[in-house]
């Protein structure tokens, strides 16, 4: 009972702190590419448009909520919780601190892969409920890139599993523990630099965020899978996209930067520190390059990535097997 | 509390298989189809195997499944224009007798092996110390190493089989 108890607060407190996370990631997002584009960003809303994610909250809950005509009434409404749940439910294992996880599974990383496959769902019923062609199309266009990047985003991550010999995301952020050589920190994104970047670039194209945003495609789809939907129901896909979009961060993080590692200070200060710095480079990305064409994104998906990936994994067999 | 869970993935298992066959609907025969999955892999956990049932996961309902999806997408069958679903007495009941020969089968023949038959050396705890995905590694690649390679490579010719077809159609 006392263990359920506790579960249900530590739940509690990360869902509050990620929905807060989400709204304020807007604002951060408006503002930093406002002041890339030599814009003011938000505003007007409280002190530097602080209140500005609360406003927008209140207008989309007020907003009429549009059915279109001979859309598919139970998945039109199911699927943006379908794309939502997905993103929250990644951060159960997830080690904010060092005694700060919800649960530590023994194959953590696998019921992460598990559960963010699970976000495409959301998409592209929502694509094909709307019964619109350019729903559809985006849908049909973010199937075919989350799957296709989900291989690299696998792979990528494998030479971690072997250098550290698990799956549980707690052990992977201990075994980062210490130095090299006395200064350079224990990092797997030292011996793993290739891994890291082939993870960065696939967990981009799993976010359907710019350069590779093709499924909301503005210019040629409209909205993409989105396009139907209005109020909150929109509202949920959006968040769906930041909150996956710190997951991705937080997870780099754990695999990548040694979680909640670092001198000085508190251990969860250090974890939100590093999921910042992935947050702006995300968001950065976004402001600077241009979307990638269809054909290029599958190219370099399945001609440039996967082989990379594939040649880190073999790569950091033999390392292992020489050094051992 | 285990025997609720249990029954609860079981019962959700069974029902979403029988809706996946009675839906006139190709997506939401799919979606029954991806609730069954989930419903498994829920009592490949009540088993303990976490492995197997994540990676049920990633590869059925993450993977296959969303290609099915795309494909039945694409076709854009209408529930309308299908025709409507008809039970003749003949197959109805052959299923029913195929249906219950395999409960018969399991009942009889496998039940009471692994119900009462000798136990093999891993239990809850075993497992435990030696961690899931550790031992079905150990056991895939010392004693099961030959059919693994064998199934590798039954999937590669599947694969450049494919990919001939698929390159035949398009020239």
């Amino acid at each position: 009972m006392g263990f359920l108890v506790a579960t249900l607060f530590k739940i509690f407190i990360a869902v509050g702190l990620i929905l807060l996370a989400v709204a304020y990631l807007t604002w951060l997002e408006r503002k930093v590419i406002g002041d890339i584009q030599v814009r003011f960003g938000p505003s007007r809303v409280g002190p530097f448009g602080l209140l500005q994610p609360i406003a927008d909250g209140i207008k989309l809950m007020f907003k009429e909520d549009i059915l279109p005509a001979n859309a598919d009434r139970l998945i039109f409404f199911l699927a943006p919780a379908v794309s939502f749940i997905p993103a929250l439910v990644v951060f159960a294992v997830i080690p904010f601190g060092p005694s700060f996880v919800i649960t530590d599974v023994n194959v953590g990383l696998l019921y992460v892969f598990a559960v963010a496959s699970l976000g495409v769902y959301g998409i592209v019923l929502a694509g094909w409920a709307s019964n619109s062609k350019y729903a559809l199309l985006g849908g049909l266009r973010s199937a075919a890139q989350m799957v296709s990047y989900e291989l690299g985003l696998g792979l990528s991550v494998l030479g971690v599993v072997m250098m550290t010999g698990t799956l549980s995301l707690v052990d992977i952020v201990e075994a980062q523990n210490g130095t090299w050589f006395g200064i350079l920190p224990r990092w797997n994104v030292f011996p793993q630099f290739l891994g890291f970047v082939i993870f960065l670039i696939s967990s981009n194209a799993e976010l359907n965020r710019a350069p590779f945003d093709l499924p909301e495609a503005e210019t040629e789809l409209v909205a993409g899978f989105h396009t139907e939907y209005s109020s909150m129901k929109f509202a949920l896909f959006f968040m769906a996209e930041y909150a996956n979009m710190i997951a991705a961060s937080a997870i780099a993080t754990t695999l990548f930067l040694g979680g909640w590692q670092g001198p000085l200070l508190p251990p969860v200060i250090w974890f939100s520190l590093k999921v910042f710095g992935f947050l702006f480079l995300f968001i950065w990305l976004r402001a600077t390059l241009p979307r990638f064409r269809y054909d290029q994104l599958m190219g370099f998906g399945w001609k440039v990535l996967l082989p990379l990936a594939l040649a880190n994994v073999m790569f950091t067999a033999a390392a292992i097997l020489i050094l051992a | 509390m285990e025997w609720v869970l249990f029954l609860t993935f079981a019962l959700l298992a069974g029902a979403a298989a029988v809706a996946m066959v009675l839906q006139r609907n190709p997506v939401y025969s799919a979606l029954c189809l991806i609730i069954t999955f989930f419903a498994q892999a829920g009592l490949y956990i009540l088993l303990h195997a976490q492995l197997i049932a994540f990676v049920h996961i990633i590869v059925y309902a993450g993977a296959i499944m969303v290609l099915f999806l795309f494909v039945i997408m694409l076709l854009d069958l209408r529930p309308e224009e299908l025709p409507p679903m008809q039970f003749r007495r003949a197959p109805v009941l052959l299923g029913l007798v195929l249906a219950g020969a395999l409960l018969a089968e399991l009942a009889l023949g496998i039940g009471p092996r692994i119900i009462l038959g000798p136990r093999g050396p891993h239990d809850v705890e075993t497992l435990r110390i030696l961690g899931n995905t550790q031992e079905v590694g150990r056991i895939l690649f010392r004693e099961y190493l030959i059919p693994f390679e064998l199934t590798s490579v039954i999937l590669l010719s599947a694969m450049v089989g494919a990919l001939v077809l698929a390159k035949r159609r398009s020239e």
